[in-house]
């Protein structure tokens, strides 16, 4: 610990920070723009400066920028005197010079750092007279909107896209009074990332398009704490709406998992919640539909007929539960293929028993080492990699602090690192996007890739190795490292590349390391669904249907033609008697069922899902849709229990955890309902919100009563506590003096550190310090062929919901298949040339794609695109 | 007088080639050098009191002192020479590059060998087009001779060398800037520290000095520290100065005296005075980004200490000349137009300040001044004061103007009262 | 269909030959910038995009160091460049007399080219030899010490 004095008062804070985290991790109010507290102090802006004294005699000062101030012992410095005062509000009127003060029309307006930053310096009369300089803006593609006028050139869009996320095709430009910050010709930002140009940037140059459509101010928007449903990662959100329809998604800080940041496929894959092919009423086939249908249901229900259920992993916990309390834990099916159920239960095994711990992911950046094997984590965990590029850099910036360069200097760390990597291996079956960070890449098909990880695996725990120089310098990497970290995941569909990637790890604790586990898998309760216990696949529900018609099922969010191939989908929806849907979107299941119960999306209803690490989350209902929608939970549990209203979330809760101890960690998850600040609950709008008396004046002129919430301790009005709420419960960001996202600095204990209270979510999964993984190698190679086809996993495209978001739709590629250069010229294919290949249910036609980092014995096939679903990966084929 | 730097120089404006530059000493400093421990060479450095000639008289040795040694630090180690010279009214590099390129050569591999270092570059401004081939042509004697490369001179010691010739702005002279555009990348200043001597070029232990800093180094070695004192006028360094005048002066040129002759003989003696019909009316003492003298001061030293007694900084040395014909408002404009166009753009108060100061004097001189003008001007040189900004480039450009204010406010005031200029040119 | 190379051949040799001393090849990218000038006379997006693969940088990348410099055109310029001077000494010496003169013979201002693609027109800060003011460049070639009277004869020196 420091003593440090700030304007005369002493304060004991921790060693390494910079004064102007330390004034801000104390709550005083300071500006600032070019800090960030992911991306630390390049000293530019010049908005943080304080008085630096020498010491208590010293009565003059220096003007110092607080963020480039070492907070050393004896550090004393202050904010109210009046020259640094001054320089402050003159900086912003410099800044201003050339800003448009265009707020009124400016999307940015009543969330922008720029705005409460000019109030707070206290500038506020202009006297600078002649024309403002102009640019020209971009267009950045369906994402991100640009209006450079507003710029005030802090760099922390180029250093977030470039130094942070590794962009290459997005920069600053020109110079002096000059300078531009976009892209060199106008076009689509590459980046996955580039979302998050949109919340770094603290005015309106980068904005939400996706919002732009349907725009609201920040304090018109009905805000909830949500969990991202695109990926399993489960990213922590703020999800928005006004006038029932979902406006953006904003990240919400968690340290354990994103921090401050989103992949793009999350934020702007919201849109499909206002889509048109939503469903919004209880439905019966060719007849009523309306409540009366689920009275239907009921009465259905109330004969006992025989039922299934087919559960989902993009279903909550408590879904999936209900679902399996009414038709009973025998009769409960996931609705994933074989393969698939088959690959998340040995992840959730591996870090159930075996001995490695899985980090979370925002542990992942410490790493020192890192070894993928058989994942291609941008395109199926995007934020997993963005932690991997930080985890890239960890070797080399001890060579800055041997320096003595403090661990906030930026810049200055960067020219010491310059191009340098750590360790960094990747073994796939095709070249990915950290190729620009790996230190060494392998590709093979499965059957190679599995040996490639035993032998690295026998490396290790001989303390030799064997074969080529890649394993070799694997084996040595690996060695040499302090705190390795294995990832791998689902991504091959493969339960031999999850095993050997353990053994990996296994043998690296054995050897003494602090060894880290990550796996990316399917979908954002693909975890839970595992959790809960021995569920049969898909096939066995086809199965078993097949051999009893007599049966009644219960199908829960899922679309039986993209999880099977579409034969069998149909004659299982052909073979029950009845079928029963909950699911929230049209879809080709959606016709062939008797009965539809609208279920609502992570923004219609309250749930908890796990993700990859086994961290429960819960995310909250954002709003009361005006429809029949609810719950999947709660149109279960009227059907259990014959009612017409369901219990509240937490009785279900309750009840999953006393059935279910593994989850019993999630009972103090989240606030009760019940939960009140004095008397009052968490208001989910802004105190200023406007328009409450007339928004519903077309329907009446009468101000309708205010929904009520009983699952959670939120309101859907503002009516409620306006201090600032629990960290881990925030709706929206907002402080006195801050109303941009900023205002996270004042939810945290430190800044950049985890929020009062603790980050949000529980761990469920910790490993077995005794446990140990039996595999021993490749199993059986299944099906024939000369060619094994493995999945190519698309961020934008690969998935059931999000690609039905507008934006994200323009980004999805044109479906192909991906071949080596040697293959099409043996097999005499030319580029774009449509071929067939055949998969053991069906055939499948797509143009040839080459890519010289494919093995020659290996097919890619898009994952999950409308011309690819239900294809079951891997098999085997030939090329005729 | 010794003019160790310039006696040699050859009349009809050709370099010295290797084997004249040999013919006249050169090179024996190094053999010397060669001879010494790097540490030896080092402090003979410091007792010779050599400060930077790049402006703002940094003692050399102890620069290099800071340089980690021994067996614990980076093997890659760098020497830069500062060839940028952008300051307008600044030519003295110029001159050493065209006429005695082997001086800078031999400067740096002593220094080098002093650091450690074994590679060094030099950075020469995009204009010296004569002197980028001269250096070039002398690198390759240099190498030809074993002067340059592997084991030099049968001591053990390589030291490779390369010209990198920059593409333009002012910034680039910044020592951290110009390492930024050595890597290729745009020329930002650095925050200090790490100082260059800890994490430089490449993030490596880097010394940058400034080409006639360098050109002292051959002649220290050569001829002892106590010599190099005694060439000195000036308590606080050793040497001679490469002194020299622009504007309305009778004899403009680069004239080498002993440090610490006076700002009168500079003017009068070597200048040759005002040229007729012209009165003196101030001075910039050392480069374009130094406060204004005036007559008054015409006594003074022209030596670090003195001339900052006086208000103003000795900078490069190289005065520039106010007469009475020259709007003082037209001379701060173009110097405020100028810093505003170099500004790199990455800091705050210049990027945004210098236009703006550049505009309100653009209005005064245009005769569209408003008597708030003066306030704003002084409270922009306050605000953009050394220490405000990332690096010394806006301070730097304040300079002038606030002492333009301080001494020709009667020429402001005129200008906004009577909205024009007086002067015939502006 | 082949895209028309605008690197030459033989650029890109000199490219090349700029990686040795340098630990990595974005290193060399201003001085690419610079060969490529010397060749092309300016650099168009064509010739950053060939660029880009040879210092395995991006096209933005280099663009962004491309625009920060004042001496890398990035459009079209004359076959011969003149560089007027318009720092303090040259200011002090008249520059502006030679200003006029020289927007009247070449028909353009600053920043201009002539319709004959034959001289374009630009300022430039100091050229260091203020003794000599006022002072220009064409192409490589310095004028120092300039009369209006002598623009005539130094202009028809270039083709
Ligand atoms: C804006 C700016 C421009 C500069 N230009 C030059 C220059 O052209 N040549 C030079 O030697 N030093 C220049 N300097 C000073 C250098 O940063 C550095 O102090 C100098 O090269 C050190 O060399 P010395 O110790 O030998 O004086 C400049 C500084 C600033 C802030
Ligand atoms: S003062 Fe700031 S903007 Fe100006 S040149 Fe230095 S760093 Fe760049
Ligand atoms: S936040 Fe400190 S200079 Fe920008």
């Amino acid at each position: 610990m420091a003593k440090v004095y700030i304007d005369n008062k002493e304060y004991e804070v921790p060693e390494g920070k910079n004064m102007l985290e330390v004034c801000l991790s104390l709550g005083l109010d300071l500006t600032y723009f070019c800090w960030h507290p992911a991306m630390d102090s390049v000293g530019a802006c010049r908005q943080c400066a304080v008085m630096a004294y020498r010491d208590e005699n010293d009565t003059r000062g220096r003007l110092t920028m607080a963020c480039m101030m070492d907070a050393v012992d004896g550090a004393r410095i202050s904010i109210l005197d009046d020259r640094s005062k001054e320089f402050r509000a003159e900086n912003i009127e410099s800044l201003m010079i050339n800003h448009p003060h265009d707020c009124a029309v400016c999307d940015e307006g009543g969330e922008c750092h720029l705005q409460d930053m000019t109030i707070m310096s206290g500038h506020n009369y202009r006297r600078y007279r002649f024309k403002k300089r102009t640019h020209v803006n971009q267009d950045l593609g369906p994402f991100v909107k640009h209006e450079m006028n507003r710029c005030i050139q802090c760099y922390r869009c180029v250093r977030f896209y470039n130094d942070y996320a590794g962009g290459k095709d997005f920069g600053v430009f020109a110079s002096s009074g000059r300078v531009f910050f976009g892209r060199s010709e106008e076009g689509t930002l590459e980046s996955e990332f580039s979302g998050n140009l949109v919340e770094v940037c603290p005015t309106g140059v980068f904005t939400d398009k996706t919002l732009h459509k349907h725009y609201t101010r920040k304090w018109d928007l009905t805000s909830a704490p949500s969990v991202c449903q695109q990926c399993a990662v489960g990213c922590n959100t703020l999800s928005s709406e006004r006038y029932g329809k979902i406006r953006r998604t904003m990240t919400r800080y968690n340290g354990d998992v994103n921090g401050y940041f989103l992949c793009d496929r999350g934020r702007f894959g919201y849109e499909y919640v206002n889509d048109e092919k939503r469903l919004t009423r209880v439905a019966q086939k060719n007849q009523t539909s309306g409540l009366d249908a689920f009275e239907a249901i009921k009465a259905h229900l109330a004969t006992k007929p025989k039922m299934i259920g087919i559960g989902s992993p993009r279903a909550s916990l408590e879904s999936n539960f209900m679902l399996r309390q009414l038709v009973g834990a025998d009769n409960f099916y996931l609705g994933i293929n074989k393969i698939e159920a088959e690959v998340v239960k040995s992840v959730y095994d591996v870090l159930q028993n075996g001995k490695v711990r899985t980090p979370s992911l925002g542990e992942v950046e410490n790493y020192d080492t890192v070894f993928v094997l058989g994942e291609d984590v941008t395109n199926t965990a995007p934020m997993i990699a963005l932690g991997l590029r930080q985890a890239s850099r960890t070797l080399p910036k001890e060579k800055a602090f041997a320096l003595k360069i403090q661990k906030w200097n930026d810049a200055a760390i960067r020219e010491v690192v310059q191009d340098d990597k750590g360790p960094f291996f990747i073994a796939t079956p095709y070249a990915t996007r950290l190729e620009d960070i790996a230190t060494g890449v392998h590709y093979g098909n499965t059957e190679d890739l599995v040996n490639t990880a035993m032998k690295v695996a026998e490396g290790i725990a001989k303390g030799s190795s064997a074969g080529s120089d890649f394993i070799k310098e694997t084996v040595e990497a690996l060695m040499a490292s302090k705190k390795p970290l294995i990832v791998s995941g689902s991504g091959m569909m493969s339960q031999d590349i999850i095993l050997a990637a353990a053994k990996i790890a296994e043998s690296l604790q054995d050897a003494g390391k602090d060894v880290g586990i990550v796996y990316a898998i399917p979908e954002v309760n693909s975890m839970g669904t595992a959790m809960m216990g021995n569920a049969g696949a898909l096939e066995d529900a086809m199965q078993r249907t097949a051999e009893d018609k007599n049966t009644t099922a219960i199908v829960l969010e899922t679309d039986l033609y993209y999880r099977a191939d579409e034969a069998s989908a149909t004659s299982f929806l052909n073979n029950c008697n009845h079928v029963i849907l909950l699911d929230s979107m049209e879809n080709s299941t959606t016709p062939m069922v008797d009965y539809i119960l609208p279920s609502g999306t992570f923004a219609e209803s309250d749930g908890t899902c796990v993700n990859n690490e086994g961290r429960a989350q819960r995310y909250y209902q954002v709003f009361k849709p005006n429809n029949d929608m609810l719950s999947s939970w709660a149109w279960l549990d009227m059907m259990i229990n014959q009612t017409t209203e369901a219990r509240p979330f937490d009785n279900i809760v309750s009840e999953m955890t006393t059935a279910l101890p593994v989850f019993s960690a999630i009972r103090d998850l989240a606030p009760d309902a019940d939960f009140r600040i004095g008397t009052q609950k968490i208001p989910r709008q802004t105190h200023r919100f406007s328009g409450r008396t007339s928004s519903a004046a077309n329907i009446s002129v009468h101000e309708e009563k205010p929904p009520v919430d009983v699952d959670s301790p939120l309101s859907y009005t503002m009516e409620g506590y306006h201090g600032n709420p629990p960290s881990a419960d925030i709706p929206f960001y907002w402080a006195p003096g801050w109303n941009s996202v900023q205002s996270i600095n004042k939810y945290q204990i430190e800044v950049g550190g985890p929020l009062h209270g603790g980050n949000p979510g529980v761990r469920l999964i910790e490993p077995n310090k005794n446990g140990t993984i039996q595999f021993n190698g490749r199993k059986d190679i299944k099906g024939k062929g000369q060619f094994e086809v493995l999945p190519s996993w698309l961020i934008y495209g690969s998935g059931e919901m999000s690609a039905q978001s507008p934006a994200v739709a323009k980004r999805v590629p044109e479906a192909v298949i991906t071949m080596s250069d040697k293959t099409m010229a043996s097999k005499g294919i030319s580029e774009h040339q449509l071929i067939k290949i055949s998969h053991p249910k069906g055939e499948i036609a797509l143009p040839v794609h080459a890519c010289s980092s494919v093995p020659d014995n290996v097919l890619l096939v898009p994952y999950g695109l409308k011309n690819t679903m239900g294809i079951q990966f891997p098999f085997n084929t030939d090329l005729e | 007088m010794e003019r160790p730097l310039t006696q040699h120089m050859k009349s009809d404006g050709t370099a010295l080639s290797l084997k004249e530059y040999e013919a006249s000493g050169g090179y024996e400093g190094l053999r010397k050098a060669l001879k010494m421990t790097p540490l030896e060479v080092m402090n003979l450095v410091k007792d010779s009191k050599l400060r930077g000639r790049g402006g703002a008289g940094f003692p050399t040795g102890m620069k290099w002192s800071f340089v980690p040694m021994g067996e614990d630090a980076p093997k890659q180690k760098y020497i830069v020479a500062n060839g940028d010279e952008m300051e307008p009214g600044t030519f003295k590099d110029r001159l050493l590059v065209e006429l005695n390129p082997h001086m800078l050569i031999e400067g740096m591999i002593i220094s080098a060998y002093a650091i450690g270092a074994s590679m060094s570059y030099i950075f020469l401004r995009w204009a010296y087009h004569l002197g980028a081939k001269r250096i070039q042509v002398a690198l390759d004697e240099a190498y030809q001779a074993g002067y340059l490369g592997k084991n030099i001179m049968g001591s053990g010691f390589d030291i490779d060398m390369d010209l990198h010739t920059s593409v333009g702005r002012y910034i680039c002279g910044e020592e951290t800037a110009l390492l930024n555009a050595l890597e290729g990348k745009r020329a930002n200043p650095r925050n200090k520290p790490p100082f260059p001597q800890v994490s430089g070029l490449f993030g490596k232990p880097t010394i940058v000095n400034n080409v006639e800093t360098y050109c002292n180094v051959p002649h220290i070695l050569a001829k002892g520290a106590e010599w190099y004192l005694s060439l000195s006028q000036s308590e606080g360094g050793g040497g001679t100065k490469l002194y020299g005048a622009s504007g309305r002066v009778k004899n403009p040129g680069v004239y080498e005296l002993p440090l610490g002759i006076t700002l009168r003989e500079l003017v009068e003696v070597h200048a040759g005075g005002m040229q007729d019909g012209y009165k003196l009316r101030g001075i910039l003492p050392g480069g374009a980004s130094t406060d204004f003298l005036t007559p008054d001061h015409l006594d003074i030293k022209m030596d670090f200490e003195e001339v900052a007694k006086a208000g103003s900084r000795m900078g490069t040395g190289l005065i520039i000349v106010l007469d009475d014909k020259t709007c003082p408002i037209g001379m701060c404009l173009n110097l405020e137009q100028f810093f505003a166009q170099e500004s790199c753009g990455w800091c705050t108060p210049c990027r945004e300040g210098l236009p703006w100061t550049a505009k309100l004097l653009q209005g005064i001189e245009d005769g569209q001044g408003r008597p708030e003008d003066i306030d704003i001007l002084s409270g922009q040189t306050r605000y953009m004061a050394p220490g405000n900004t990332f690096c010394a480039l806006a301070p730097g450009a304040m300079e002038p103007l606030q002492s333009a204010l301080k001494y020709f406010r009667e020429d402001f005031e005129e200008h906004i009262h009577t909205h024009h200029c007086k002067y015939q040119h502006h | 269909m082949a895209k028309e190379q605008v690197i030459s051949d033989e650029a890109r040799k000199e490219i090349e030959g700029l990686f040795h001393h340098l630990p990595h090849k974005q290193a060399a990218c201003i001085d690419a910038l610079k060969v490529v000038q010397k060749y092309n006379r300016w650099v168009s997006d064509e010739a950053l995009q060939e660029l880009a693969p040879i210092l395995e940088m991006s096209a933005h990348q280099i663009d962004s160091v491309a625009t920060f410099y004042n001496i890398i055109f990035r459009k079209p310029v004359g076959r011969h460049v003149v560089f007027l001077c318009n720092s303090v000494s040259c200011y002090i010496m008249g520059y502006e007399e030679i200003y006029k003169a020289l927007k009247d013979k070449l028909k353009i201002d600053f920043g201009g080219t002539t319709p004959d693609d034959r001289f374009t027109f630009l300022p430039i800060p100091c050229l260091g030899t203020c003794d000599h003011a006022p002072a220009m460049l064409v192409g490589e070639d310095l004028y120092r010490d300039l009369k209006p009277e002598q623009l005539d004869e130094i202009l028809a020196k270039y083709e």
